[in-house]
């Protein structure tokens, strides 16, 4: 509770006026703001994109807090040469020399020592950041001139941009979506198989090492805008959104690239009509909210859609299931036929076949009533449709000719057949089970063949 | 600069907290989740900002388990996400730390008029404010934050040393942990809370990127010093302390001959961390960068003795003239005479290089392997005699004496090799 008045307390005071203007960009200020990090959300979705897919996804990590000793240093050197210090081309060069560095340190450490990736990125991080913070402690305690402007590297100060900053996050931007597009093919054969791309002649280390820049780049004109923790989330959050809606990787980057930007707008925009929003958390939190979305309904990967896939294939196995004991029970048993030689059979028949629960066969006999596969009868008997007996043939059929092929081909007792086939067979394609039939020469079709264990 | 009672508390505190912090770390980099701390301790900022709220005081220990509580929803939400989800691991935490760390950003920012909470205390923590903040235990004055610390400690070795069998297994093999019945997940929770509880006990005092550097660095370094994961415990508690001490010393004392009047003593706590990290990948005495140079550099050296002995010998055979022992040799050949004028392998007779009766022997066992290898090569491989030069001359560097007798026994024990020049007798 205190949560959400804390976080929407003020949303009364918003005046359709403020709103408007806050929508149209009509303030100079705003719109500088909104559009430089509508950019900067682009240009993190797309190298993000990339980054999450070779699984770097927390190079940025390392990247960001190591650029801290590079800012301080550069302060240093500047104002002991008598500047003010703060020139922001020296401090991002300062940065982006540093970063780099962290970055080298994470690929050297992975080459030549045992340790892993994740090792290699918490000991960079750390140890650079913990630099840093020795050299801030020299610059705080400096007599030329004041440090004040550089804490704001550490948590961004969206709401302070200057033209000039979005102009350079524009080049950035510029420059990193150019150069995914023009590299297209080769950055998307890199992401998924750098092996491959190596035997292929393509110069992995250069392709790596300019996706590495574009990465220092973005990363680098980010700290300004949204502080060094949160710039981050501009490298994961869209891209692992985005993950969750396509197996494409042209339109995931390109989905990346919208709800970068998109988070970067609404961002900016609350935070302009809210007191006390600071911006750079503020996109974080759209983001976030863009990624809960996609995790749920993402049309891929998004938890709802497995789970329905999931559901419809249970459905399935457990159709199928039935359909083929029917066809044990009519190849075993002494069934009363209709006049038309449809095969009943009663549901405590049914029952004591497998091991299904009354709730769990009455439910699946419903389903397959559902599907005019057999007819329900009362005094709890079935009786199978001419579909249905079409279909129980097939899928005994199917049953059987895996088990004789785990038999004949792949060595198994034919004791244990009944438990691997029982899996493979409802996946198994019209394809396969031609290429079974060739492989077992069991030509005549409608047959089925004998089952190889007891039932 | 004096050396004060201080002082020492500092370094006592940074040492106490580097240890809580480097003894879980060793599971954490043994099981690939040395990102987890960084993680979970910039995670708790939202925890730390609603139990303020809530509570409406800075009290130690509401405070504290609302940090602990947001750093185990860290840890499941990660979980969930790689899991269910099916997020790349390292994204999954960098989406659920970020987005925690901006939400804590908002609340502290909201309720600036009602909070007194620097986020700064999170990020570079107070080592000062809590060397200062003493309490009084029996006829002792020490730091609450000392107590606190010691506390922790204690509790993750009496986890580190009660579960130690348990740990090693599911760091190194969960499959295995599973089928001899103990429940790793279980073990990976009890795990993660005593990360959050060690993170959170500690930031306040060194920061919480000092916490991840001690969570990694030391055990990091430990881990490229020993193979066995006792020794590699012990070994990054002493790092830990060790670098806590440098890093104290490092920031008051050094910085004051650079005409600086010292600086942040957290910071280069984490810094002397990574000088110790280096020095072990550098001067480790098995895996270490120069130990595999120095083995590199000793091998061919021998290779390239066993050479000039060899050619010496060959020309001996031919009759020709000696190796000549002016003009500048390269330093490899300068050395490599240097070593075998000093095991009398060589001598310098006028002007030339000859073999001594020593030198001799040498160099007639290796011509015996490289043409035994030569027959070997074209008898049983099949080989042309002129394609066999070059593999026996990297294997009669490798042949011991055993290998020479089993080769001679299988080749019948010949006595000239395929190009008819003859094999030394033994």
């Amino acid at each position: 509770m205190i949560l959400s008045h804390l976080l929407f307390s003020s949303l009364g005071q918003i005046t359709t006026d403020l709103l408007l203007r806050v929508l149209f960009l009509d303030d100079y200020n705003t719109r500088v703001v909104v559009l430089g990090v509508m950019v900067l959300g682009l240009a993190g979705g797309v190298v993000g994109g990339y980054m999450l897919l070779r699984k770097h996804a927390l190079l940025g990590d390392a990247l960001s807090h190591s650029t801290l000793p590079g800012i301080a240093a550069a302060f240093m050197v500047m104002a002991s040469f008598g500047g003010s210090g703060k020139s922001l081309p020296g401090l991002l060069l300062g940065a982006t020399i540093t970063g780099s560095a962290g970055v080298g340190c994470v690929m050297l450490i992975r080459r030549y020592t045992r340790l892993k990736e994740d090792a290699a990125l918490g000991i960079v991080l750390s140890v650079f950041f913990g630099f840093g913070i020795v050299l801030m402690g020299f610059v705080q305690r400096m007599k030329a001139g004041s440090a004040a402007g550089i804490e704001t590297f550490i948590y961004g100060k969206t709401a302070a941009m200057l033209a000039s900053d979005a102009q350079l996050i524009a080049l950035v931007a510029l420059i990193c979506v150019g150069l995914c597009a023009l590299l297209y093919k080769e950055l998307k054969i890199l992401s998924f198989d750098p092996a491959y791309t190596a035997t292929q002649g393509w110069p992995v280390l250069l392709l790596d090492g300019l996706m590495m820049a574009m990465v220092i780049g973005v990363t680098v004109v980010g700290l300004q805008a949204v502080g060094l923790i949160l710039v981050i989330a501009m490298l994961i959050i869209p891209a692992a959104s985005a993950r969750f809606w396509t197996h494409r990787l042209g339109r995931m980057l390109v989905l990346s690239a919208v709800i970068g930007a998109l988070s970067g707008w609404m961002g900016a925009s609350i935070s302009a009509l809210l007191p006390r929003m600071p911006a750079g958390a503020i996109i974080v939190m759209v983001a976030a909210g863009a990624f809960v979305i996609s995790l749920f309904f993402g049309q891929q990967r998004g938890v709802v859609a497995r789970w329905v896939r999931y559901v419809q294939l249970q459905r399935q196995v457990g159709l199928q299931n039935l359909l083929r004991t029917c066809f044990e029970l009519v190849e075993t048993r002494q069934l009363q036929h209709d006049e038309d030689g449809h095969p009943r059979i009663p549901f405590n028949m049914l029952l004591e076949a497998k091991s299904w629960s009354p709730r769990y066969l009455r439910r699946l006999l419903k389903r397959a009533d559902h599907d005019e596969l057999l007819n329900t009868l009362p005094q709890a008997v079935i009786e199978l449709t001419d579909t249905g007996m079409v279909e129980a043939r097939r899928q005994a059929r199917e049953h059987r000719l895996w088990e004789l092929y785990l038999i004949t081909h792949a060595d198994i007792a034919a004791s244990h057949v009944d438990r691997g086939a029982d899996m493979i067979e409802h996946v198994l394609g019209t394809e396969m089970v031609l290429q079974l039939e060739k492989l077992l020469e069991q030509q005549s079709h409608p047959v089925v063949p004998a089952t190889p264990h007891r039932i | 600069m004096l050396w004060t009672s201080f002082d020492t508390w500092i370094v006592v505190l940074g040492a106490l907290s580097a240890m809580a912090c480097a003894l879980l770390g060793n599971f954490l980099v043994l099981r690939r989740m040395s990102m987890m701390g960084d993680a979970i301790s910039h995670a708790v900022l939202p925890g730390l900002a609603v139990a303020f709220l809530v509570t409406d005081s800075r009290a130690s220990l509401p405070m504290f388990v609302g940090a602990v509580i947001v750093g185990i929803i860290t840890a499941l939400l990660v979980q969930f996400l790689s899991r269910f989800g099916k997020v790349d691991e390292g994204a999954s935490m960098g989406v659920v730390f970020t987005t925690l760390f901006a939400l804590g950003l908002i609340l502290i920012r909201r309720a600036a008029d009602q909070v007194d909470l620097d986020v700064n205390c999170v990020l570079y923590g107070d080592l000062n404010y809590a060397a200062a903040a003493m309490v009084r235990i029996g006829p002792f004055r020490v730091p609450e934050a000392a107590v606190i610390l010691g506390i922790v400690l204690t509790i993750n070795l009496l986890f580190v040393v009660l579960f130690f069998k348990e740990l090693r297994i599911s760091s190194f093999d969960p499959e295995l942990a599973t089928t001899q019945g103990f429940n790793a997940g279980a073990l990976h929770y009890v795990l993660m809370t005593l990360v959050a509880v060690t993170a959170v006990a500690s930031f306040d005092v060194i920061g919480n990127i000092l916490v991840v550097a001690m969570m990694v660095a030391p055990a990091a370094a430990a881990h490229l010093l020993t193979d066995r994961l006792g020794s590699m415990v012990v070994v990054s508690l002493i790092i830990a302390a060790i670098s806590a001490a440098i890093g104290h010393v490092g920031a008051t004392i050094v910085p004051q001959y650079l005409g600086f009047s010292g600086t942040s003593s957290a910071g280069a706590m984490a810094a002397a961390t990574g000088l110790i990290f280096i020095a072990a990948v550098l001067f480790g005495p098995r895996r270490g960068v120069t130990s595999r140079m120095w083995h590199r550099l000793q091998l061919s050296l021998r290779i390239a003795q066993e050479d000039l002995l060899s050619g010496l010998y060959r020309q001996e055979e031919r009759g020709v003239a000696k190796v000549p022992a002016s003009g500048a040799p390269s330093l490899t050949q300068w050395l490599v005479r240097r070593r075998l004028l000093q095991q009398e392998a060589i001598e310098r007779v006028d002007g030339h290089f000859a073999l001594t009766p020593r030198g001799r022997k040498v160099a007639s066992r290796l011509l015996r392997s490289h043409r035994l290898w030569e027959t070997y090569l074209v008898d049983q491989a099949a080989l042309r005699a002129d394609q066999t030069h070059k593999t026996a001359e990297q294997l009669e560097h490798l042949t011991d004496a055993a290998l020479q007798q089993r080769l001679a026994l299988d080749i019948a024990t010949p006595t000239h090799d395929p190009q008819g020049k003859m094999i030394p007798p033994e």
